[in-house]
């Protein structure tokens, strides 16, 4: 079962228009710039992938990764718990124009729905956001005295992920904080591509060490030396 | 003796946050919000072993790197660099936010545009203009054992930030447990801001005349008295 894709532009070429795409990362931390450059660069060659549901803890820092899709036109809808950044620009012009649409949710919340979508729990009860604005609408119920909001599982279409080390059956492990939402989304997407810096044969990953099973992983994509986002934006690179 | 000035013989952010630092217990798991509450950690009393929590999934981390030491893999909450102490870990979001809600943090101190009498909390967003951004804050006043914010006891224009109920969207309710200010050390208990250290040179009436609220005395009001000269 090898599950070894060829390149950056292999890996993203069957997401569709209007397709709910996941993508890793805290920040700058874990984020999988190459895939999601890959996927800029068709939709500049062909138009397509549009009118994507994006969803990540953040809407995008400077001129590249998720702040370069923006800026390209191909986000229909963010779905992210901080859209702010040091250079949120490219978000911020799109919402303020009323040309992207948000959805808001608590940080704690979002990984929690995208946890319940991979372990097939549709709803659950959590403190967060009961009495606020955030909860309107909701269903609330209270469990020994206290007061709880419902909130619903995160599914998508695709996830893209960023780690470390990767075999071809699709075990994973991350860098330093760079795990974040990585192992949740590659739970929840009904197709899950990661990129990772060093791609080796069943075996050179200790099962021991291993955070992703291969299981919730469809493809996997060697990116050698990765692109890191922090650094990119502090140079002022533009994609 | 002159007459107290609220705006000149406050205490600085750094006094406060030193204040809020002394009560951090030997052993404890602690979560400090980005900005003004990362300075707690400075202040630190000698002796107490206090593990740190950032909601990006580290537990145990130290202080920030030299400059060109950085490894942007390694970010706290606020994306800032940091290093790790021995013992440090790494988890994912889930098992970070399960941290959280689940109980397991003895402390979290977060920032305030307003807190009121019953816990309230109000820190996420001043109106509805703008772009919305709310992050961990709904989720970190949740579940730690004690939820305490750190803030100047009146805004920039003199309004009270301590409130009978507040005006700017909440961030949760019922959930502050303790206030230090520029001013004072408040504990919210039964609905009630109780009074339990205010500067020396400060009246009750003073102090009251600043807070949005009744100010509830319960026992002895001790003067809050912290070094001069932090940075």
């Amino acid at each position: 079962m090898d599950k070894t894709l060829s390149s950056p532009a292999e890996a993203v070429s069957a997401i569709p228009d209007g397709a709910k795409v996941m993508i890793g990362g805290f920040g700058g931390s874990g984020a999988p710039i190459e895939l999601i450059h890959a996927l800029i660069d068709r939709f500049r060659e062909t138009g397509s992938p549009k009118a994507l549901t994006v969803i990540n803890n953040n809407a995008g820092n400077g001129h590249i990764g998720i702040a370069a899709m923006i800026k390209a036109g191909m986000v229909k809808k963010m779905i992210c718990s901080f859209p702010r950044s040091s250079n949120a620009e490219a978000f911020n012009e799109k919402f303020l124009a009323g040309e992207i649409e948000l959805e808001l949710v608590p940080q704690g919340t979002l990984a929690e729905r995208i946890r319940a979508r991979g372990a097939g729990i549709p709803a659950f009860y959590t403190p967060t956001s009961f009495g606020t604005e955030l909860a309107e609408g909701k269903p609330t119920e209270e469990f020994d005295g206290k007061m709880y909001v419902r909130e619903q599982w995160l599914k998508a279409d695709f996830a893209l992920i960023k780690g470390q080390q990767g075999d071809t059956v699709g075990n994973l492990t991350y860098r330093l904080a760079g795990r974040n939402f990585n192992p949740l989304m590659a739970m929840a997407a009904d197709k899950t591509i990661a990129q990772v810096s060093e791609l080796g044969a069943p075996g050179t990953i200790d099962p021991e060490q291993v955070i992703t099973p291969g299981i919730f992983v469809d493809g996997v994509v060697e990116v050698a030396n990765p692109q890191q986002e922090e650094v990119l934006v502090r140079t002022g690179v533009v994609h | 003796m002159a007459g107290f000035n609220i705006m000149e013989d406050k205490l600085s952010n750094a006094q406060i946050a030193w204040r809020a630092a002394q009560d951090i217990e030997d052993g404890s798991y602690v979560n400090l919000g980005i900005g003004f509450p990362e300075m707690i950690a400075k202040f630190q009393p000698e002796g107490r072993d206090v593990t740190y929590h950032t909601e990006n999934g580290v537990l145990g981390f130290g202080k920030a790197p030299a400059e060109g030491e950085e490894d942007w893999d390694l970010i706290n909450a606020g994306k800032k660099a940091i290093t790790l102490n021995p013992g440090a870990s790494f988890f994912h979001h889930a098992d970070s936010f399960s941290m959280v809600r689940g109980g397991h943090l003895d402390l979290a101190v977060l920032g305030a545009y307003q807190i009121a009498q019953n816990g309230d909390l109000a820190n996420w967003r001043v109106g509805s203009k703008g772009v919305p951004a709310v992050g961990g804050a709904m989720d970190l006043v949740h579940g730690a054992k004690r939820v305490a914010v750190v803030t100047d006891h009146v805004t920039k224009d003199g309004k009270p930030k301590l409130v009978e109920t507040c005006t700017f969207p909440l961030t949760g309710v019922g959930c502050v447990t303790r206030v230090y200010t520029s001013l004072a050390v408040i504990d919210i208990e039964d609905g009630k801001f109780i009074l339990r250290e205010k500067l020396p040179g400060l009246s009750m009436e003073e102090l009251q005349a600043v807070t949005g609220a009744t100010l509830h005395i319960d026992g002895d009001v001790a003067d809050l008295i912290v070094p001069e000269d932090l940075s």
